[in-house]
């Protein structure tokens, strides 16, 4: 520590600090463009020049150490000046053209030029104009505006981890740009509209659509996600106009991810259903809400009394509260029926007796950036958990080293010091490779019988064995297994195997598990073998895989989520919907699909629209409140649940707010972090011979994000075709191919073809919720190209 | 004037059969102290002691004391150090570097590879301007001479001692003369000088330790340690030690590069010059580049080319370009000129030279077109001043300087101008 | 903006950008990106965004990164130019010494204003900042080599001989 003064106040502050950190400690305001608290020091902008001791120049209060007995002064005549005259050079090629500006009212120039600026300009010759280039969907330029700070292209290179923008030409030509007019793909690009001072850089969605004065500010939590980032809703009319980052220095620190800022322009998409609905003799009607209500429990008490209580069904989206899941269990649960999940696209169920109370990441997004080894064991994190990718950049650039065992070769915006890519998705095959190099390696390892007999026939390659060695060095190392491994038709034999690694090794293992609230589905029993809190249930369920699959299940409900999209039996799914006597939704969207397998439709708020409670992946209870009113007749399907759950004579329904279901299930809330071990088992189904590798892109997440505008208009939501590597493509006779037919069980798509090979043998990319793939099914099943034969011909 | 010594440290090849080669250099006893330090494993701080006894000073402008900074860089600092030599001459008047790599790149080389052995640098990079490209060769040439003789690359002359250099060409950039600019050229970046401290000796390329002089200071090192601080120091005045090379060109008969001992009166350096052309008189002197104020010819005529007499009178020695114009000279239009130059060559990073310096120059050219206002020149002083000092690197004050002194010292000039349309 | 047609650098261009990349520790490649694109430009003349983007895959940088260099420095054509760039200085000790005339000469011979290209694209003039050759006031530059105490002889001259050449 040492001592300084700031304008003659005796200040104790850390050494190194830098002046402008301990005055923002203390208060002291100094005006400032190019600093930011999680940005490097470029010292450009020269605005937050103070007078330091005797020193005769000003100095730069964001990049001067303090040093003991350092006296500074902020508001000197000699700092005065100096932050007046850079206020000067500012505007005198600022286009001033604040009334016509996005940024007006919340601008940094704008607000310090009322303190700095002067009344009338010395500057009369012509001002500089800078053409745009667009940037994308997303962020809308006017880089007229631009004052340099260079804050956008130091997010870009430093917490994005991607050179997008850069600082092109010199002197006064200087321009901020991509140069070629290409959209910026970062899955955290939106910050550069926050961290951008002026109005250079803004939201494209939100574009002329209100003033910062008229908005209202309203606390959130995003919905898309494991983390759970903190959010603001800026709303009018009770609108949501834009979403921005609510610092939170645990999870999202200042930033929010794409998805979870642009997502809300999805609140009002044209398929927002606003009445509820029922299908009588094959023709929808829209009906009041007791009409409609009445209606559902008449047809779900129809096939429990007929067919038995076990014959009714519930898929709820990993989006939805701990509220919604809990109601939603506890009426299935009332009805007799166990059938009950959220693990929509999971395929292999075969250890979820061994799972804690809750899936845990393993590690908090703090605690990894202790780590020094990051093994991503089938993930493409970015586009999975982008806060969680941010946090493994900023622990690789501390020294953690990362390596990767993927069924693709996607790329990283952070290194990779080694990369296994498996072929045929078999990442049970990489993990294991990973296993028997440390067994060979180590006598004390003791694997178990299971493990010792499949690691028999592996061979270890150098690649696995560079990984293994990692591992065993490491002090504190973090197996995370994302989308690609929870997902896999052997994500049983995955865990346990790389739960033998972490239990050999100084390593935590994690999962990212899909959506908001996969924590709170387990906490709240929205599973078919635990009841609330993690209590085994003797009533054992279905899972999701055999409700749809086995014919068993006459009457679903689902909750917030879309059969043809969310499911992992895309087709099979939507034919075992429409062959159930009703199929009762709960949502906020309708679509075509919906309407064919449907038969009641009631429409529900999306998480916006209410208050309610996530659980993310680090085990933090998120309670969170409505940013907007529910639109139309829609009601947050707690509310619905109550009442159907009373029209169904369900004991303990009494409830007359959300505080009274909080209050309920505020015991099954503990959350202390569980201990996770799986044992290893060998896996009961084999791969296939080609295996379609099906992630999710980023903004096919969930209903919401899939309707936000601007990002379906992003990169990242192009479709990428069906991709396969160019040997695969000689093979299968379709190196010329444009297109192909894709055959999976009985369905068939045509579907355009790319050459990419990053794709390794025997795997076949192509996404999974998405309309192209909609009517196709299995991801991560068997999968047959053919050539097309053009009829026309 | 047969007492002044020309030509005795690092023009010391001219007239020699092909100068620049290694054959002509060794005849002058060139390498001699590079072996004799490679070989005897002369102790670091004794060489020190001699560039602080010589006090030889920084020639690249700013003038800062080259045994200290080589003191800053310590041999023991361990991992991977650094030499670089600034070789981006580029200081409007100032065209000495080129010359030397020309006509003496062996020296460069072995002053290069002395400043490696005593901060323990084994690599070294000597960064020319991209138009450089004759001198470039010349010195690749020489580097290969230097090589093939054992003196640079791994085990020098059969000894432990391993030092690398590489030559490095820019492509054209003013402010890379910076050295913190270069630095990050040399890195392949554009070059944004940095923000210091840290300095090149904490923090310098690649983040490394390195000490980065100007392409005159190291090839005055062999030179000094051959034949003795105290001689070196002799050669100057007090406080001035040693000769300087001054680039004098201009209204003068025989512009040219002379290198003579420091505190020189500018009288004689004119003589040597062949005086002003066509007789004239002389209206005005830059004495050490565009950067520096400018002073009127008859003040110049007092002075010594030294630091600090130069100094003395309100301007600096700089890189050592004089720049000399007669009594016909429009010196609004020679501001309009030095105006743009710094408006071209500003790198646009920090505020107050990013816009100041197209505002200064916009306004001068308007009071050459007949459209400037008295309030103009207070106005240039005003933004002049609000530059000034204000700026991460020195061109913001390189831009301010002549402004000031030009106004300061022309000032009719420039009224005239607005008067008269 | 132009079309981003690819270029591929040719083996010697390869050579040469490896030569200079081999001055650097190997995890600085980029150091290497003023001499690459420099090597380029020598052979095309100037430097597309295909060919910026060529020397950003060879040398693993960020596209951007390459851009970034490409508009910071002087020498680099990011139009297309003229087999020839004559580079003027018009600086002040050229300045003082009449460079005046060489310009206004230059631009009479070639019919071209500075910025521009010969029809034939053989030139381009180029005003250029102090070039270090004050001493031979007025000075040019061109394919490679300083010409000093111009005159409009000497330009002639210089023409001449590029013309033979060309």
């Amino acid at each position: 520590m040492v001592e300084i003064e700031i304008n003659g106040k005796k200040i104790e502050a850390a050494q190194g600090s830098m002046i402008i950190e301990v005055a923002d400690q203390h208060d002291v305001r100094i005006p400032r463009f190019c600093y930011h608290k999680k940005l490097s020091v470029a010292a450009n902008c020269r605005m937050c020049l103070v007078e330091v001791g005797d020193v005769r120049k000003p100095l730069p209060a964001c990049a001067t150490p303090i040093t003991q007995g350092m006296k500074v002064f902020t508001r000197s005549k000699l700092a005065l000046d100096a932050q007046r005259a850079v206020m000067e050079f500012l505007l005198i090629n600022h286009p001033l053209d604040c009334p016509v500006c996005d940024q007006g009212g919340e601008c940094e120039l704008q607000d310090l030029a009322m303190g700095y600026g002067r009344d009338v300009s010395r500057f009369n010759l012509g001002k500089r104009a800078v053409s745009d280039h667009d940037v994308g969907p997303l962020i809308e330029t006017e880089m007229t505006r631009c004052i340099h700070c260079t804050r956008c292209v130091r997010f870009g290179k430093e917490i994005a981890g991607l050179h997008e923008l850069g600082v092109m030409n010199r002197g006064e030509h200087l321009e901020i740009s991509t140069l070629v007019g290409r959209a910026i793909t970062s899955e955290l690009s939106g910050n550069m509209i926050d961290v951008c001072p002026v109005g250079a850089l803004t939201s494209k969605p939100y574009r002329f659509s209100a003033r910062a004065w008229e908005l209202t500010q309203r606390p959130g939590i995003a919905a898309h996600d494991g983390v759970g980032s903190y959010i603001y809703a800026h709303t009018i009319h009770n609108e949501v106009k834009r979403i921005v980052p609510r610092e939170c220095e645990a999870l999202n620190e200042t930033w929010v991810s794409d998805r979870d800022r642009f997502s809300y322009e999805g609140l009002y998409h044209k398929d927002r259903v606003l009445t509820p609905k029922i299908k009588r003799n094959g023709h929808w009607e829209e009906v009041n809400w007791s009409d409609a209500l009445a209606f559902a429990a008449e047809r779900l008490r129809a096939v429990s009394d007929t067919q038995g209580a076990d014959a009714l069904g519930a898929l709820a989206s990993p989006n939805s509260s701990c509220e919604e899941f809990y109601l939603f269990q506890k009426l299935m649960r009332g009805l007799g029926s166990a059938h009950i999940d959220h693990r929509l696209r999971q395929h292999d169920f075969s250890d979820e007796n061994q799972f804690a109370a809750y899936p845990h990441s393993g590690v908090t997004l703090t605690e990894l950036a202790k780590a020094d080894v990051i093994l991503l064991l089938g993930s493409i994190v970015r586009k999975e958990q982008p806060i969680v990718a941010h946090r493994i950049r900023m622990a690789s650039l501390t020294g953690a080293t990362v390596l990767v065992v993927n069924p693709l070769d996607d790329t990283f915006q952070f290194n990779v010091a080694s990369k296994q890519i498996v072929p045929g998705g078999d990442l049970l095959l990489g993990i294991a490779k990973i296993a028997k190099a440390l067994v060979a390696g180590s006598e004390k390892i003791k694997p178990s019988a299971a493990i010792a007999e499949f690691l028999k026939d592996i061979t270890v390659d150098d690649t696995a064995q560079q990984q293994a060695n990692y591992l065993k060095d490491a002090k504190q190392a973090v197996i995370f297994l994302g989308a690609l491994a929870l997902n896999h038709p052997q994500a049983a034999a995955i865990r346990g195997m790389a739960d033998f690694i972490a239990q050999h090794t100084q390593t935590t293992l994690g999962l990212l598990c899909e959506g908001a609230n996969s924590a709170g589905a387990y906490l709240m029993g929205a599973v078919p073998h635990r009841l609330p809190g993690g209590q085994n249930s003797t009533k054992q369920g279905e899972s999701t895989q055999a409700m749809v699959l086995s014919e068993k299940i006459n009457a679903m409900i689902l909750l917030g989520l879309e059969a043809e999209y969310d499911l992992a039996y895309a087709h099979r799914a939507q034919k075992a919907l429409k062959n159930m006597q009703t199929v009762i939704a709960l949502t906020a969207y309708q679509t075509p699909h919906l309407l064919n397998y449907a038969e009641v439709i009631l429409p529900i708020t999306p998480s916006a629209e209410m208050a309610g409670t996530f659980v993310n992946m680090q085990g933090d209870t998120l309670a969170f409140s409505a940013l907007t009113s529910p639109q139309g007749q829609s009601r947050p399907a707690w509310k619905i649940l109550r009442v159907l759950a009373n029209l169904l004579a369900i004991e303990g329904f009494d409830y007359q707010t959300l505080e009274d279901v909080q209050q309920e299930i505020a015991p099954h809330l503990t959350t202390a972090k569980p201990t996770q071990r799986w044992s290893f088992a060998a896996p009961q189904l084999e791969l296939a011979e080609r295996l379609r590798i099906a992630p999710v892109p980023i903004y096919a997440q969930d209903p919401l994000v899939r309707r936000a505008t601007a990002l379906q208009h992003t990169p990242d939501a192009a479709f990428g075709g069906v991709r396969i590597n160019s040997a695969e493509a000689q093979a299968l006779g379709l190196a010329q191919a444009l297109e192909v037919l894709v055959r999976q069980q009985e369905c068939e798509v045509r579907l355009p073809l790319v050459i990419d090979e990053h794709i390794p043998n025997g795997a076949v990319y192509l996404a999974s919720g998405i309309p192209e793939t909609r009517d196709l099914d299995g991801a991560y099943e068997a999968i047959y190209l053919e050539q097309v034969v053009d009829n026309h011909a | 004037m047969s007492t002044i010594s020309l030509n005795e440290v690092c023009m010391r090849t001219l007239g020699l059969e092909n100068p620049w080669s290694m054959a002509s250099y060794e005849k002058i006893g060139g390498y001699k102290i590079w072996r004799k330090i490679v070989t005897e494993k002369t102790p670091p701080e004794q060489i020190i002691e001699q560039l602080k006894l010589a006090n030889l000073r920084g020639r690249g402008g700013a003038g800062f004391p080259t045994g200290l900074k080589w003191s800053f860089m310590s041999r023991n600092t361990p991992g991977q150090k650094y030499v670089v030599c600034n070789s981006d001459e580029g200081e409007p008047g100032t065209f000495k570097d080129r010359d030397i790599l020309r006509f003496n790149p062996h020296q460069v080389i072995e002053g290069m590879a002395i400043a490696g052995y005593v901060m323990g640098a084994t690599i070294g990079y000597n960064y020319l301007r991209g138009e450089f490209i004759e001198p470039f060769e010349r010195c690749e040439q020489a580097l290969n001479e230097a090589r093939a003789a054992g003196l640079i690359g791994k085990n020098i002359l059969g000894t432990d001692l391993n030092f690398e250099l590489h030559h490095f060409l820019g492509a054209g950039a003013y402010i890379c003369g910076e050295e913190t600019a270069l630095l990050e050229s040399l890195e392949g970046k554009k070059g944004f000088p940095r923000f210091k401290p840290p300095f090149p000796a904490n923090y310098g390329l690649y983040g490394r330790p390195t000490n980065i002089n100007n392409t005159e200071s190291y090839a005055s090192v062999p030179v000094i340690l051959q034949k003795g601080g105290q001689w070196f120091l002799d050669l100057g005045v007090p406080n001035n030690g040693g000769t300087k090379i001054f680039c004098i060109s201009g209204h003068v008969n025989k512009p040219g590069n002379y290198e003579i001992p420091l505190g020189t009166p500018f009288k004689t350096l004119l003589e040597m010059a062949g005086g002003v052309r066509g007789g004239k008189q002389l209206k005005a002197v830059i004495p050490g580049g565009s950067s520096v104020p400018i002073l009127p010819g008859a003040t110049m005529m007092q002075l010594n080319m030294d630091y600090d007499s130069i100094s003395k009178a309100g301007s600096m020695l700089g890189s050592g370009g004089v720049i000399c114009m007669d009594e016909n000279t429009d010196m609004v239009k020679v501001l309009e000129r030095i105006a743009y130059f710094y408006y071209e060559e500003s790198c646009g990073q920090c505020t107050p030279c990013r816009e100041g310096t197209g505002w200064l120059m916009r306004t001068i050219k308007r009071i050459v077109s007949g459209k400037g206002q008295m309030r103009d020149l207070e106005l240039l002083i005003s933004v002049s001043d609000n530059i000034m000092g204000r700026t991460i690197c020195a061109l913001g004050d390189a831009a301010a300087m002549p402004v000031l002194s030009f106004i300061k010292h022309f000032r009719s000039e420039f009224e005239a101008y607005i008067q008269n349309g | 903006m132009e079309q981003l047609i690819t270029f591929e650098l040719t083996p010697k261009m390869r050579l040469d950008i490896d030569a200079w990349v081999n001055k650097f520790p190997p995890e600085k490649k980029s150091s290497a990106v003023i001499a690459a694109l420099t090597i380029v430009q020598n052979q095309e003349n100037w430097l597309s965004l295909a060919m910026m983007n060529a020397v950003a895959d060879y040398l693993h940088m960020p596209q951007s990164a390459v851009y970034e260099v490409a508009t910071f420095y002087s020498m680099y054509n990011l139009e297309p130019t003229g087999q020839y760039r004559i580079d003027v200085c018009t600086n002040v000790s050229c300045m003082l010494c009449g460079c005046d005339t060489i310009v206004a000469h230059l631009k009479e011979r070639l019919n071209i204003g500075f910025g521009e290209t010969t029809k034939d694209g053989r030139f381009t003039l180029k005003e250029v900042e102090c070039l270090a050759a004050c001493g031979g006031a007025p000075a040019l530059q061109v394919d490679g080599q300083y010409h000093e105490h111009l005159t409009p002889e000497k330009v002639d001259a210089i023409l001449a001989r590029l013309e033979a050449k060309a």
